[in-house]
């Protein structure tokens, strides 16, 4: 449990029965999947560069303050990098708590937060060429409301 | 000394992943204006800053971050995660 960065992929299910089998006692588990999508349909895929030694620190951060906002039961985080192809598993995050809310309001807060927070840069390949995904001015915006 | 490290669009621009550079820079902006004054390629990267972030040994802070002390810097585009 806790922050995991790897370039291999995972299944997500086993993930998610390891997490709810350790969080024993939790009344509630939320996951979330991020998923390659293949965008405009001419999606050959994606290169995620990612900080090494950053990223685990900074995932390692936001994770601790959801642990300390909300009363959980366990949190994780993990996310590749490298080369990803449409349709693959990008992150995913687990949270537990005795209830529901407070799980929901977590997985909410992790993905805000990474998506902006964590140092991982997007790269699309399209049948027109490589293109650096841009940052969206909404998911700068969706942070403003946990603080 | 201090390693100033790139990544995405700004790595590909400067053409290097990381480098060990000789500064008496007090701040992150003094140290971006010695690397623009180096070569065009430098000065490209660092035009708009607006679209970059800055990390002093890995915590995400501002360019009027004082250098004191610090091991690395690292300048990138703003994150993309999830």
């Amino acid at each position: 449990m806790g922050v995991r960065v790897q370039q291999e992929a995972f299944d997500a299910g086993a993930e998610l029965n390891a997490f709810s089998s350790d969080v024993d006692g939790a009344g509630a588990v939320v996951t979330f999947n991020g998923v390659v999508r293949n965008d405009g349909g001419d999606m050959a895929g994606m290169e995620i560069e990612h900080y090494p030694g950053m990223t685990e620190r900074a995932l390692g951060q936001i994770r601790d303050e959801a642990m300390s906002r909300w009363s959980l039961e366990g949190a994780l985080v993990i996310h590749r990098y490298g080369p990803l192809k449409p349709g693959d598993t990008i992150m995913m995050v687990a949270t537990a708590a005795r209830h529901r809310a407070d799980a929901f309001a977590a997985a909410e807060f992790l993905m805000d937060y990474l998506k902006s927070r964590a140092p991982f840069w997007k790269k699309e390949a399209r049948a027109t060429g490589e293109e650096w995904v841009s940052s969206k001015q909404e998911d700068e915006d969706a942070l403003d409301r946990w603080s | 000394m201090i390693d100033v490290l790139y990544f995405a669009w700004v790595r590909e621009r400067i053409g290097l992943p990381k480098e060990r550079v000789e500064t008496e820079a007090a701040t992150v902006a003094e140290l971006i204006e010695e690397l623009k004054a180096r070569e065009d390629r430098y000065a490209m990267a660092f035009s708009d800053l607006a679209s970059l972030r800055v990390a002093v040994d890995q915590d995400l802070t501002d360019f009027d971050a004082p250098l004191a002390g610090a091991r690395e810097v690292a300048f990138f585009p703003p994150m993309t995660g999830g």
